[in-house]
């Protein structure tokens, strides 16, 4: 079973983002569960959600707390809360950033392996919004082989519908191209 | 095509399965307020009406006292009918809520279980159903999405059932399985037809035979309906368990008025209810591998109490560690334990007994806090001590 949380802001699809790759894997014959950090949603305050994917099913409904892979899709949420909490060193941790893994790493003090991607920017050209969240699931495919464009497209199509759901597919396809991993 | 179309899992929100399952059942009534975290239940049923996905009666009120008011009209003149509430709601709904079962309407409520203000909370824990416990209504607990799919098929044919004619609460904790994504197989429509043919009554309000219904019942007659009433929810245990049995021999998957899991041995048990006993039965696996005698007895069915299975479950169990989602104020345990040990009380062997509270308002349920929970239960009965609950990490 891998575990994966999803740091993001209110409105950047960070519980989209877990429950289309939920949908994604239990449509491609994995079990997942895909639930939010409940509350009342805020438009910009930190959200958290949290992801399973296994090839058993899966009896356990308490929190992620100890990620295998933790998904940043807006990087300022990293100075107001601690997303490599509860990691162990062998995990990933997966950002939206232009910035170089060096500095972010020096800044922060992760000690897990990095994977950058910079979503906003491809956001802003494939979506026209600031809103990571396919952007940010083709990174997490291709860092954790859990999905490939391929298995997204009929999940996309069902949420975006034929007018959003090829950009996003393209979003996907970019982000699962150029993400970089360290090492 | 619908998404109860397809003949493989399908990763959907549980409370929009549970939707498309009432969809299944073809209600013909539905009468419902929007409150979290049910809404979403109600929310997809208004669409699948409106698209005319199921063929019904949507009737939105303006409160849940409302909602239950037409649901019992509308049960009463035949029709099969589902609401859903949550807390305040159900707290607001409550003086019709007593008032159903005596009047014999087969309706079906989900419940989507949250704590009771104040303070204002909208997360998950057992407070707003247990506190309509003695409502007479059946009562079920479903302990993960594909569950509470099935169930919302199955209990409209137990609750309209002619030996039962009781209605039915169907509980699904809020958020920590109502707001889950999860996979989920749907029943295939042509055989749920089969197995829940259309509702039929000569039991209801018929201009051509009329009734009355919901009449007084002065101090002659009073004691006697209420009898009567308990009778009838006695007397529906034999058949939640034949429908369960009936919807296994088609769709093949069998429930059980109580669950056990890896009782084989077990020296100890934890007795839970809903869907912690998911995570709960995780935490037994990774005792068991650390040679911990412990297994799970998970009540699904609530009122009427299985008394029977249930002491069997626990038969040769030497400490209970009973989980309890809401508490007494002012008793030394909560309504589960309470009446665990009442009903045990009898028994020659009967186990040591401790009491938990878990997850109030929300409170995440990790795997730890059942491992603490046994280990506490053991040392309180090697100490022979029981009394007082502990509420599970709670900041004093």
């Amino acid at each position: 079973m891998i575990e994966i949380r999803f740091h993001g802001r209110g409105g950047q699809g960070a519980v989209t983002s877990a429950e289309l790759m939920a949908q994604t894997a239990i449509s491609s014959g994995k079990y997942a569960q895909a639930f939010p950090s409940f509350g009342p949603e805020r438009r910009g305050a930190p959200v958290t959600a949290f992801l399973r994917i296994s090839d058993q099913p899966i009896r356990i409904r308490e929190k992620v707390y100890a990620p295998n892979v933790v998904v940043v899709l807006d990087p300022s949420v990293m100075s107001v809360t601690k997303v490599d909490a509860g990691m162990s060193d062998d995990g990933v941790l997966i950002i939206n950033s232009a910035h170089p893994v060096a500095a972010i790493r020096k800044q922060y003090g992760f000690r897990q392996k990095l994977a950058t991607v910079d979503a906003l920017h491809i956001a802003l050209e494939e979506l026209k919004v600031p809103i990571t969240n396919t952007v940010m699931m083709g990174a997490l495919s291709r860092i954790c082989g859990v999905a490939t464009p391929d298995d997204v497209r009929a999940p996309l199509m069902e949420r975006f519908g034929p007018t959003l759901a090829p950009r996003n597919q393209k979003a996907f396809e970019r982000a699962f191209e150029s993400v970089k991993v360290e090492g | 095509m619908s998404v109860t179309d397809s003949t493989k899992p399908v990763g959907i929100e549980v409370s929009l399965a549970m939707a498309e399952a009432v969809k299944l059942a073809e209600a013909e009534v539905v009468a419902a307020y929007p409150i979290t975290p049910q809404t979403h239940i109600v929310e997809h049923l208004s669409d699948l009406v409106a698209n005319g996905e199921l063929e019904a009666a949507y009737i939105p009120v303006e409160s849940e006292q409302s909602a239950l008011s037409a649901c019992i009209g509308s049960s009463a003149a035949g029709a099969r009918t589902f609401t859903a509430t949550s807390s305040q709601g159900l707290m607001y709904m409550a003086e019709m809520v007593f008032i159903a079962p005596m009047l014999r309407v087969p309706i079906v409520m989900a419940v989507a279980n949250r704590a009771i203000s104040g303070p204002i909370n909208i997360w998950n824990d057992h407070s707003d159903i247990m506190s309509v416990r003695d409502c007479g209504w059946i009562q079920i607990f479903a302990e993960n999405g594909q569950e509470a799919t099935d169930l919302s098929i199955i209990s409209f044919r137990i609750a309209e059932d002619k030996n039962v004619m009781m209605p039915f609460i169907l509980n699904i904790d809020g958020f920590t399985l109502s707001h889950f994504i999860e996979p989920i197989v749907f029943p295939e429509a042509a055989k749920v037809k089969k197995f829940l043919p259309p509702y039929e009554t000569t039991h209801k309000l018929d201009l051509a035979k009329p009734m009355s219904m919901g009449l007084l019942g002065a101090p002659e007659y009073y004691a006697e309906s209420k009898k009567a009433t308990d009778n009838a929810l006695l007397g529906s245990k034999p058949y939640v368990q034949k429908a369960f049995d009936e919807y296994a021999a088609i769709f093949g998957r069998q429930y059980k008025l109580v669950e056990t899991y890896r009782m084989e041995g077990a020296e100890t048990a934890i007795v839970a209810m809903g869907s912690i006993a998911e995570t709960a039965m995780t935490a037994v696996d990774e005792m068991r591998e650390a040679g911990e005698k412990v297994g799970l007895v998970r009540l699904r069915l609530w009122r009427p109490f299985p008394v029977e299975e249930f002491r069997a479950a626990v038969r040769g169990v030497k400490t209970l560690a009973v989980v309890d989602r809401h508490f007494t104020p002012g008793f030394p345990e909560g309504p589960v334990a309470t009446e665990i040990r009442a009903l045990m009380y009898h028994e020659d062997d009967r186990p040591r007994m401790s009491n938990f509270i878990l997850g109030l308002g929300g409170r995440d349920v990790p795997r730890n806090h059942f491992k603490y929970v046994v280990e506490k239960a053991k040392d309180l009965g090697a100490a022979g001590r029981q009394g007082q609950y502990e509420m599970v990490g709670v900041q004093e």
